[in-house]
């Protein structure tokens, strides 16, 4: 039903040692473990989307996934403009969505 | 009796000469040897500036083209339809800031000399300064404010106007370069040589922009006309901060400079997309298109002394264009004395977005012998300020051939 | 051959290399070999490319080969280059310019007061690379990234390619992805997309991309190529024995179709997802057969539910370095090479897939060949021979792929009026061919600056050469020229900007970096810019 992480204890690969880390996304704490990219936290926690477009309004998340389409971008303690797919998550990150509103919605 | 004309380029000006002339009856046919709106009007702002010049024939024009951009944009949009995406035309207005004591006198003694001209410049204390532009840095010394200072999109104003000429009988092709002029014994040009075969005009109209040089050297006449090119840096979308065109005093002095050193000095807009547009840069560097770190670096630094917190912002994109720059400032529109039949609608600088319409009714008043909006002698070929630049000069082929 | 081996050439020679996948890894290591000082630069904080994707240190396993092919020649080629002092791997380095110096392309004498005719174009070879490279370090989008930039005596490019996806209906839905992103999310994150994933688009790609997300232990339901089993016939076999030279390769695809049948993955040609359906997210997808032009073929539709959708149409090389350093590229619009893999730069270098499509091999070879001559060697020399060699085998892969899979017309079928075509500006086809309609199909800056597609934050890097096909067809004369010029800059692949970067950053004022460093491979100014052409 949804993007996951592979659990570590299935994947053949034998992940170990993994560390826990927590941020939080427009408020909302999630967990994830260190060395995920920020999209990969959000996507393991089985949410797709989490820009949303100026024009339109419509929900956008991870697409090329290796930083070229910045669709993905968020607002990480303070920073705008930040690729997730590229962005390391650090224990604490305060993460923000982006609905970047046109100058004339805002008039 | 004008009734067929050739024009050579299909940027704003040409654009706006083909329509205005195609509206008054005559047969009009716009050569372009790139495509439309692909060169210098692709490259600017979009500004409609009066806040930037000083009392003279440049800012008399200019507050007539400030007058005809309103209706224009009316017409446009009734004429071309919903389908057409819109001029963007905003009356925003400027806010004009000195950031050092030294220039704040200078800055509001040049407003006065601009409200004698007729010009709204508006003196405004720092703090009214601050509540137009909220983000500003409140380290600034003096402030003025021009509601009239306007801003188009300028690729779709030319794309407009091309689309109302050709509605109006005119015929643009594009790919089409021209070669050379055509001449009957006594001199006079009869057309232009191209490279899809002659065509045939009364008039022969040059509004190439920075290759009108170029153009007209094909011709066999000299046209001092040169290209200053200038960089500007355009941020990712960001939230509405900035909300008239703000530029820091030094504008004026590399405006009306001929040196050919780098010199910048900030302006700062936002678009209808929501990005930010930072300016810019004058050098006279030829048709030199490569990216110049030095330069943009200067633009961004002096971009920051006006808005601090760009800092944080992203620039995602920088493009440059190369301004006709004419060795007096002023730009040529009329007819070319040394050369009957030929015809000039050139070197306006950065201000031939705006200047575009002015221009074009000037020429219409010319060709058609009706009465001009205002003087056009100031505009002469034939001036005196120009007469150093003419003379001596050998009749050759600016930069590389069409 | 040992670095003490090289010849006096090439002492002192610096060697600059961009990107460190594949390509950038063997002409890191080859330059090395002949003695050169290498300074290695990847924006990721790792190496190995989009190709070697893999997890962070921080989450190790004991068996991360399993994922990949060619495991032990990436471990190899990264500790050889780790451990040698000769070269400095710098990490989390964005290129976000390249200045060319030199005279102005086209430039005429007297279009520069000033310039005396002072020109340095013509000196020898061995000067060093016409360019400086701007660079920074840091975070990923960072604020405060320390800024270097580097006059190298030779550059080698490899930024590699990401990939192309042509718009449909509903693309812009969350739970559509790329390939490139299922598969650098299943390799580098152990992510899966979906439970229920289908993979769509052309080419062998995505072949490993099945494999890679199976391996998350997420349902493939299907590889849905679009290219009709004739095309990939007329592609693959006209000449088997080039299959057979290409051993590695056709090891790799046999290995992929052993996965597949493993977790049991149909693979199915002359089928392409036509359209992505929900509200919020992709629900279901609709699958049609096209025909050899990839025209879906009325009747033919197909609903299938699945909750992530993975495509690709094939690859767009990252071009914006080379075309930054001045370089010429090929009609087909790849960096041109001589067999030196120089550039039409001096002293610039193209390796991997931004010289074609060829694949990780054919990559290591144009790398290898590429080090070592940005290096002072020669492709005469012998220890050059076997990836001159491997380099022939390879060539042919590329118009094999192109022949095969390569994207037909008939794709844009599949559009409707109000399909994104360009994401970031949201920008629907209807507009695109109204616009083109109401300005006689004018120009592609025109188009852009008119409709804003290719203008946002992407820059046309996911859009562009779609937009350019979507306003080329039927196109007035000129009308995919810039300013009537037909150099390389006339593309959307020309973006002097190669990635932002934040005002602060660009003008020296970023905490923490008040001046910019000065180290032995880094200028941060020339004298002889001022009053430069």
């Amino acid at each position: 039903m949804a993007a996951r992480m592979m659990p570590s204890r299935h994947d053949p690969i034998r992940r170990r040692d993994e560390t826990a880390i927590g941020i939080s996304v427009d408020g909302e704490p999630i967990a994830g473990v260190e060395g995920q990219s920020i999209a990969g936290v959000v996507l393991a926690r089985g949410r797709l989307a989490w820009r949303t477009t100026s024009a339109e309004g419509r929900p956008r998340g991870l697409f090329c996934g290796i930083g070229v389409c910045f669709d993905c971008i968020v607002t990480v303690n303070g920073e705008r403009d930040v690729r997730a797919c590229q962005r390391r998550a650090s224990d604490g990150d305060v993460v923000e969505t982006q609905h970047d509103e046109l100058p004339e919605a805002a008039r | 009796m004008i009734t067929d004309v050739v024009i050579v380029g299909a940027g704003i000006v040409g654009a706006a000469c083909a329509r205005a002339l195609a509206m008054a009856g005559v047969r009009v046919t716009v050569l372009e040897r790139g495509a439309a709106a692909s060169g210098t009007s692709a490259k600017g702002e979009g500004n409609l500036l009066v806040s930037d010049k000083g009392p003279g024939a440049e800012l008399d024009l200019a507050v007539y083209a400030a007058s005809l951009w309103p209706n224009l944009v009316a017409e446009l949009a009734d004429e071309l339809g919903p389908a057409f995406p819109p001029l963007e035309y905003e009356r925003k207005g400027g806010l004009v800031v000195a950031t050092t004591d030294a220039g704040a006198a200078p800055l509001l003694a040049f407003a006065a000399t601009q409200r004698e001209a007729g010009v709204d410049a508006r003196p405004v204390s720092v703090a009214d300064a601050l509540a137009l532009e909220p983000w500003l840095n409140p380290a600034i010394t003096a402030a003025v404010h021009y509601p009239d200072d306007a801003q188009v999109q300028p690729v779709i104003a030319t794309e407009a106007l091309l689309a109302s000429a050709r509605g109006n009988g005119a015929v643009v092709r594009t790919g089409v370069t021209v070669t050379g002029a055509t001449r009957e014994a006594t001199g006079r040009i009869t057309g232009v040589t191209t490279s899809e075969g002659d065509v045939r005009a009364d008039a022969v109209l040059i509004a190439a922009g920075p290759w009108s040089g170029e153009v007209a050297g094909a011709m066999g006449v000299h046209l001092p006309v040169k290209p200053r090119r200038g960089m500007v840096l355009v941020t990712t979308r960001m939230p509405h901060r900035v909300f008239h065109k703000v530029y820091d005093g030094d504008y004026f002095g590399a405006t009306q400079s001929s040196d050919a050193a780098l010199q910048t000095s900030s302006v700062v807009e936002s678009t209808a997309a929501g990005t930010v547009l930072l300016g810019s840069s004058r050098e006279q560097v030829g048709f030199d298109e490569r990216l110049r770190v030095d330069v943009i670096r200067e633009v961004a630094g002096k971009a920051l002394r006006l808005f601090p917190f760009l800092a944080e912002a992203s620039v995602m994109r920088t493009y440059g264009g190369f301004r006709p720059f004419m060795p007096d400032h002023l730009p040529v529109i009329g007819e070319d004395h040394r050369a009957p039949g030929l015809w000039h609608a050139s070197g306006h600088e950065g201000a031939g977005i705006g200047l575009s319409l002015a221009t074009a009714d000037l020429i219409v008043a010319a060709m058609l012998g009706t009465t001009p909006p205002l003087d056009p002698a100031p505009f002469g070929l034939d001036r005196a300020s120009l007469a150093p630049h003419l003379v001596g000069e050998t009749a050759e082929p600016e930069g590389e051939a069409a | 051959m040992s670095p003490g081996a090289a010849s006096a050439s090439s002492a002192g020679r610096t060697v600059l290399v961009v990107g460190a996948g594949p390509a950038g890894l063997a002409a890191a290591k080859a330059a090395r070999e002949r003695g050169a000082s290498v300074i290695l630069l990847d924006s990721a904080d790792a190496t190995g490319g989009q190709y070697w994707r893999h997890l962070p240190a921080a989450r190790p396993s004991a068996n991360e080969r399993a994922l990949h092919h060619g495991w032990s020649t990436y471990t190899a080629l990264h500790a050889e280059l780790d451990r040698d002092p000769g070269c400095e791997i710098v990490l989390g380095a964005q290129v976000w310019a390249i200045e060319q110096f030199g005279a102005a392309p086209g430039a005429t004498p007297d279009a520069a007061p000033g310039a005396d005719g002072e020109r340095t174009d013509a000196a020898a070879a061995a000067a060093p690379a016409p360019v400086a490279v701007h660079v920074l370090v840091g975070l990923p989008d960072g604020t405060a990234r320390r800024g270097r930039t580097f006059r190298p005596d030779a550059l080698v490019l490899a930024t590699g390619a990401h990939d192309r996806t042509l718009p449909f209906p509903g693309w812009d839905l969350p739970g559509v992805f790329t390939a490139g992103a299922a598969q650098a999310f299943a390799k580098g994150e152990r992510v899966a997309l979906g439970e229920r994933v289908v993979i769509a688009g052309a080419g062998p790609f995505l072949l490993p991309v099945a494999a890679s997300v199976a391996a998350t232990g997420a349902k493939v339901l299907g590889v849905y190529e679009a290219s009709r089993a004739a095309a990939l016939v007329r592609g693959w076999l006209p000449k088997p024995w080039q299959l057979v030279g290409a051993a590695k390769k056709g090891g790799e695809l046999a290995g992929y179709v052993g996965s597949h049948l493993r977790h049991r993955i149909p693979y199915v040609t002359g089928r392409a997802v036509v359209a992505a359906h929900g509200t919020d997210r992709v629900e279901a997808v609709t699958i049609a057969e096209v025909d050899a032009d990839w025209r879906s073929i009325p009747g033919t539709e197909r609903r299938v539910v699945a909750d992530a959708v993975c495509v690709s149409h094939g690859f767009t090389p990252r071009l914006e370095l080379p075309i930054a350093a001045g370089c010429e590229l090929t009609p087909e619009r790849f960096v041109r090479i001589d067999e030196g893999q120089a550039t039409s730069v001096p002293g610039v270098y193209a390796a991997g897939e931004i010289t074609g499509i060829g694949g990780v091999d054919a990559a290591l070879a144009e790398g290898e060949i590429a080090g070592h001559v940005a290096a002072g060697g020669s492709t005469r020399d012998a220890d050059l021979a076997a990836a001159i060699g491997a380099r022939r085998t390879f060539t042919g892969f590329a118009a094999r792929i192109e022949a095969a899979h390569g994207i037909r017309p008939g794709w844009t079928s599949w559009l409707e009026d109000d399909t994104i075509v360009c994401r970031c500006e949201e920008v629907p086809y209807g507009r695109l061919r109204e616009t083109r309609e109401a300005t006689c199909a004018s120009g592609l800056r025109s188009m852009k600056l008119t409709t804003r597609a290719g203008l946002g934050i992407c820059q046309g890097r996911v859009c562009g050469r779609t937009v350019e096909e979507l306003i080329g067809a039927g196109g007035a004369p000129g009308a995919l020229t810039v300013d009537g010029s037909p150099s390389t800059s006339a593309t959307t692949d020309r973006r002097p900007i190669a990635s932002p970067l934040r005002i602060g950053e660009l003008a020296g004022r970023a905490p923490g970096d008040p001046g910019g460093p000065v180290d032995p491979h880094t200028i941060t100014h020339r004298p002889s810019e001022k009053g430069h052409p």
